[in-house]
């Protein structure tokens, strides 16, 4: 069903795919659970694992690259960071420092907004609303909500290692 | 000011709430047991709409009204989806829901569905919600264990798998048809209505989107009766045929510049100024307030002198702004310029607009450029105008737009310039003393320096 030589999703990947499939009466609205399997894997979602996601759900790749590219979530070119930090810059967070704790962690790490450190671990993005105003201004890294931050206690919990488990 | 004890709260800060027994000690899945043992899909439709619950998502349209119109003796299936994507800036009542009762929510979906005799139910939730996602998957998990959940539930005949479906940060995944087409696997470009989700949703079948809250109030009412839910509120006013009236209580999430940002539970019809003062803390820094977000941040300003105003659904419109929305209060103190207030929200809707309808796309792409461009020193009186021509013009309700974002955008522009004006004006004369007045077209954007 995939074309050989070009798959770059693994079989686990397919496994937790088709895991999914009895959920849906179609197999396109595995489109998204697709990539986010993809992405949880691959840090990003390369055009090679949209072609092989369409083979597997039975869509063109032009389908699933649509759907894709309407969510800015998924990378496509490269990797994001191991840590992937979204920085809320919503208006309750913006009333408490949002923007300017945005700003110091680029200008901290040397990178500007959605762009990853050269060593591959951090990837600083703004986020709208995370929904967690009672403790604006705040950053979800991975799985982990950081909490009224200043923009020192948002270096020094960035600098973290953070598991990803959903 | 009376004290409300937490209903939909009241597993905030139980140790360990969150699991199946401890929401069976405090009373739950009792009530969907009887039902199951003794009642008829149509006797919950019956109680629900009675309750007169409205939907808690925004739109506040009456729940029970919203089931009934599903096609009777449909041969299915019918679907039910929960809506998790909740995006509003300032808004977290569900979040709380989902991670310290879940089963609340859970009790609520499986009485939903089977009044509606929905047999799938989806729970869409956000991506940046991965907390509730655990709570929510291992609650379900002690479900299907516990009978709650799969074929035959409790030897009722009746079968429910509610299935959770994770969405990818964006804001219009949150309107019905947005969150319906991207759980089919496509862009969440909103549908043309009709025909409405109740005839044909997700997968062209019959199908129910439902807020996270609204699913806990179903279950308290099931568990506390109709009379005790509509023993709170605002009762319809009795000169309007067309009031529904705001009954039950209600999520209030406050934040911004307030000493106790947080999610408070309180009967629908709080004024403004008593959330901020008896749960807030009042205004942070001993400072004044200034304006305040009554229901998140699409639903426009209240200026301090509107903190008076009742946060039930009728409320908020007698100022001018769109409803009560979420019930998200965001304050904002003294010290906050307007220009960035409504900068920040342009940017918000600039950058979650999903393209499809032009008015929106344009007009909310638009107003951030020229909120840029006062922000830069730049403006120019007409640009209120403009902005103001832009926040009439874009929306459903001007009848220029698919769904109700490009409306979300425009209340905020409209309630800032219109009850700031004077403030708008001074900050473009002053930052801008050679131009303000200036109403030509704007030279090529890269002249002006401001984008």
């Amino acid at each position: 069903m995939i074309a050989q030589g070009r798959r770059v999703i693994t079989a686990e990947m397919v496994a937790a795919i088709e895991a999914l499939a009895p959920r849906y009466p179609n197999r396109r609205a595995l489109v998204l659970p697709a990539l986010h399997i993809v992405n949880r894997e691959l840090l990003h979602v390369p055009l090679d694992a949209v072609v092989d996601i369409a083979a597997l759900l039975g869509l063109a790749p032009a389908e699933v690259q649509d759907t894709l590219t309407f969510y800015e979530f998924f990378h496509q070119k490269k990797p994001h960071g191991k840590v992937r930090a979204f920085v809320c810059r919503s208006i309750a967070c913006a009333l408490r420092g949002g923007d300017e704790l945005l700003e110091h962690l680029c200008h901290a790490k040397g990178i500007r907004p959605y762009e990853t450190t050269p060593d591959g671990e951090l990837t600083i993005e703004p986020a709208e609303c995370l929904g967690a105003c009672d403790f604006a201004p705040c950053i979800l890294a991975n799985d982990d909500l950081l909490k009224n931050l200043t923009p020192e206690a948002a270096e020094i919990e960035l600098a973290k290692p953070r598991a990803r488990a959903t | 000011m009376t004290p409300f004890k937490p209903v939909l709260l009241e597993a905030v800060g139980v140790p360990e709430g969150y699991t199946l027994a401890s929401y069976r000690s405090r009373g739950g899945y009792a009530p969907l047991e009887k039902i199951l043992r003794e009642k008829q899909p149509l006797d919950v439709v019956e109680m629900v709409k009675s309750s007169g619950l409205r939907g808690r998502g925004g739109a506040g349209f009456s729940t029970g009204l919203k089931w009934t119109f599903l096609p009777k003796d449909h041969p299915g299936p019918i679907y039910l989806c929960v809506n998790a994507d909740e995006s509003e800036p300032g808004t977290f009542n569900n979040r709380l829901l989902m991670e310290d009762d879940p089963h609340q929510v859970i009790e609520g979906i499986i009485l939903s569905s089977f009044a509606t005799r929905a047999t799938t139910a989806y729970i869409y939730v956000r991506y940046e919600y991965p907390e509730s996602w655990k709570r929510l998957q291992a609650a379900i998990d002690e479900c299907y264990a516990a009978g709650l959940l799969g074929k035959n539930i409790l030897g009722s005949g009746f079968s429910l798998d509610i299935y959770l479906h994770r969405g990818a940060a964006a804001y219009i995944c949150g309107e019905e048809t947005g969150l319906i087409e991207s759980l089919e696997g496509k862009r969440a470009w909103p549908r043309i209505k009709p025909p409405f989700p109740a005839i044909e949703g997700v997968f062209r079948k019959p199908t129910v989107v439902n807020n996270i809250e609204t699913m806990a109030c179903v279950a308290q009412i099931a568990r506390r009766g109709v009379e005790w839910f509509k023993s709170i509120g605002v009762p319809a006013n009795p000169n309007n045929p067309r009031d529904p009236g705001s009954y039950g209580p209600k999520l209030y999430c406050l934040s911004g510049h307030v000493e106790k940002p947080g999610c408070y539970e309180a009967p629908l019809g709080i004024t403004l100024r008593e959330l901020v003062d008896h749960y807030g803390g009042g205004v942070w820094k001993g400072r004044k307030a200034k304006a305040a977000i009554p229901g998140g941040i699409s639903m426009g300003l209240f200026t301090e002198a509107e903190f008076d105003t009742p946060l039930d659904f009728a409320g908020p419109g007698r100022v001018g702004c769109l409803g009560l929305g979420t019930a998200a209060v965001v304050v904002l103190d003294e010290t906050v310029r307007m220009v960035d207030f409504l900068y920040n929200s342009c940017r918000f809707f600039a950058h979650e607009s999903c393209g499809q309808c032009t008015p929106c796309r344009e007009g909310t792409s638009w107003s951030l450029r020229m909120l840029e461009r006062i922000r830069a020193g730049k403006g120019r009186l007409k640009d209120l105008d403009l902005l103001l021509e832009l926040g009439n013009t874009m929306g459903m309700m001007p009848g220029s737009t698919i769904c109700g974002l490009a409306d979300g955008a425009a209340w905020p522009i409209k309630n800032a310039i219109n009850k700031f004006r004077d403030e708008f004006e001074d900050t473009i004369k002053r930052t801008n003393p050679e131009g303000w007045m200036v109403t030509d077209p704007v030279p090529a954007l890269a002249i002006v320096g401001a984008h």
